[in-house]
């Protein structure tokens, strides 16, 4: 079989196998049990009348990943360069990044929400806190890690500390932030989500897609709380996409982890 | 009377810390457009003493005069090129030549004139777009000649730059570089560990013998006219690369003693 038609059709067979096996599980159900499972068939006629409602929470929780996972972005990275510039301010604070990060920051959900106040405040502190950490790591660990040579080079040149920060450490270190981003692009909406289940309730407008769960749960909806699931998907599919691209555009005409397009 | 020298070493000694003592009281004068091979083997302290006339890394004792100033004040109209071409991968041909200008604040069209120029010299003139990876390893390494001449220095430092590469465009290599020096008329200092490398390219090869790092030998090397790969097949140029090899064998191992 040529290559092209197998990386798309083995997939597909894959799929509708899946469904298959999915709907034949429903249908091997009792019937009084039949509810815990809803079919596909099911689950997207609740997308459909729930469209609004997920729409409008499906919003809410991109706002509240944005913030936090933008707000994680710019603070992390400043903090990777104090951390890479100053040996002493990384001998001071890396043990306590390293515990911070173990900490399950979902624990605090509850007394965050009286520490900033309810909803997107909240929903954004978790995710920043979840995004955060990845990305310290990973773009300290490309700032500290550039070419000997190449510092020597820039030694060599008599450079200042700004030139050889913004012209050979920052750009060396792209493809570890990248390695870092996507980790968090990853995180970013489960971690509003996450959020939202503890702090969405109490926001004034509805709160985002993890509070509309627990709506749907509580209701036992199950074809509509499948339904947030998916979408929650399509959300956490469209911020690693576009990170993807972002990694991409920055990195595949000189990094090696992208194939040559000349060869 | 000769020139003053542009390079002059007195009593140079180098040690790391409390390490043993890798240079041992070197002394050297260089008069302006010589080419000088050090030759050695490992542990001679051949790199070292680079490193230490590009200021890259300061004496624990004698003096180091360059165009007369210290090696700090000096180093940076130096052009120095690495075993590697520590090229930054994320940079085309083009701005990686240009970036020592850049780093100086040179105006774009005047780095753009410099940056044809010596891609021209060294034959990838029309390679300024492609990225490093794109490059063979001696397109790399032209490029990082290219780039120190772009300073225009008066000399270069050039550290087994052509280590990594295979013979034929070894060769190559040096007959280009020696066609761009015969053009610009810089001092070279140049470290090898190939005595056909040294005899081709040197008016004189300073042969340092390891354990401390000091001056064994040295060889003059006069050969008639301006060096082509005939060179290389001519009575003298066999007869010199001989004697070197002989001085060479003549230093001893590691445990030897002045």
């Amino acid at each position: 079989m040529p290559r092209k038609i197998s990386t798309f059709l083995l997939p597909a067979l894959c799929g509708a196998l899946f469904l298959a096996l999915w709907y034949g599980l429903h249908a091997w159900l009792s019937e009084d049990l039949r509810f815990l499972l809803p079919t596909p068939g099911a689950v997207l006629d609740a997308l459909g009348e729930n469209r609004d409602v997920l729409l409008h929470a499906a919003y809410n929780t991109t706002l509240g990943a944005l913030l936090g996972f933008g707000a994680a972005i710019v603070i992390s990275f400043l903090l990777s360069l104090a951390l890479a510039l100053s040996p002493l301010v990384r001998v001071s604070l890396y043990p306590y990044l390293m515990i911070l990060q173990m900490t399950p920051v979902i624990v605090f959900a509850p007394i965050l929400i009286l520490w900033v106040g309810p909803g997107l405040k909240s929903v954004g502190v978790i995710t920043f806190l979840i995004c955060f950490f990845p990305l310290v790591v990973n773009t300290t660990q490309g700032l500290v890690s550039t070419d000997r040579n190449l510092v020597e080079l820039f030694a060599l040149w008599r450079t200042s500390r700004l030139q050889q920060l913004l012209r050979l450490r920052v750009p060396a270190a792209l493809p570890y932030f990248f390695t870092g981003l996507r980790i968090s692009a990853t995180l970013a909406p489960i971690a509003a989500l996450v959020g939202d289940y503890t702090a969405g309730s109490s926001a004034g407008d509805g709160g985002g897609l993890g509070f509309q769960a627990l709506i749907y749960s509580s209701q036992a909806q199950y074809p509509a709380l499948f339904a947030t699931a998916l979408v929650t998907c399509v959300l956490g599919f469209v911020f690693v996409a576009i990170v993807v691209s972002l990694s991409w555009l920055a990195l595949h005409r000189w990094h090696d982890s992208y194939e040559r397009s000349d060869r | 009377m000769a020139t003053s020298p542009i390079v002059e070493l007195l009593d140079v000694t180098k040690r790391f810390g409390d390490g043993p003592v890798v240079i041992d009281r070197l002394n050297l004068a260089v008069p302006p457009g010589e080419f000088v091979t050090l030759l050695g083997p490992s542990g001679c302290g051949k790199s070292t003493l680079l490193r230490l006339i590009a200021g890259l890394s300061p004496a624990t004792a004698g003096t180091l005069r360059i165009e007369g100033r210290t090696p700090e004040a000096a180093g940076a109209g130096l052009g120095f090129v690495f075993q590697e071409a520590t090229l930054l991968p994320w940079l085309t041909v083009a701005h990686n030549v240009e970036l020592p200008l850049r780093l100086r604040g040179v105006p774009a069209a005047e780095r753009a004139a410099t940056r044809r120029q010596v891609l021209g010299l060294v034959g990838l003139g029309d390679r300024g777009g492609a990225y490093p990876r794109q490059l063979s390893g001696g397109q790399k390494m032209r490029v990082s000649i290219a780039r120190a001449l772009a300073l225009a220095p008066k000399i270069m430092l050039l550290d087994e730059p052509f280590g990594a590469l295979d013979e034929m465009t070894r060769e190559r290599l040096n007959e280009e570089l020696l066609a761009i020096r015969r053009e610009q008329g810089w001092t070279a200092f140049f470290v090898t560990h190939s005595v056909a490398e040294a005899v081709f390219l040197s008016d004189r090869i300073v042969v340092l013998a390891p354990h401390p790092g000091r001056i064994h030998a040295v060889v003059s090397v006069d050969l008639p006219g301006p060096r082509t790969a005939a060179t290389r097949l001519t009575p003298s140029y066999l007869d010199l690369v001989t004697r070197t090899s002989q001085v060479l064998r003549g230093v001893a191992p590691a445990s030897g003693h002045a």
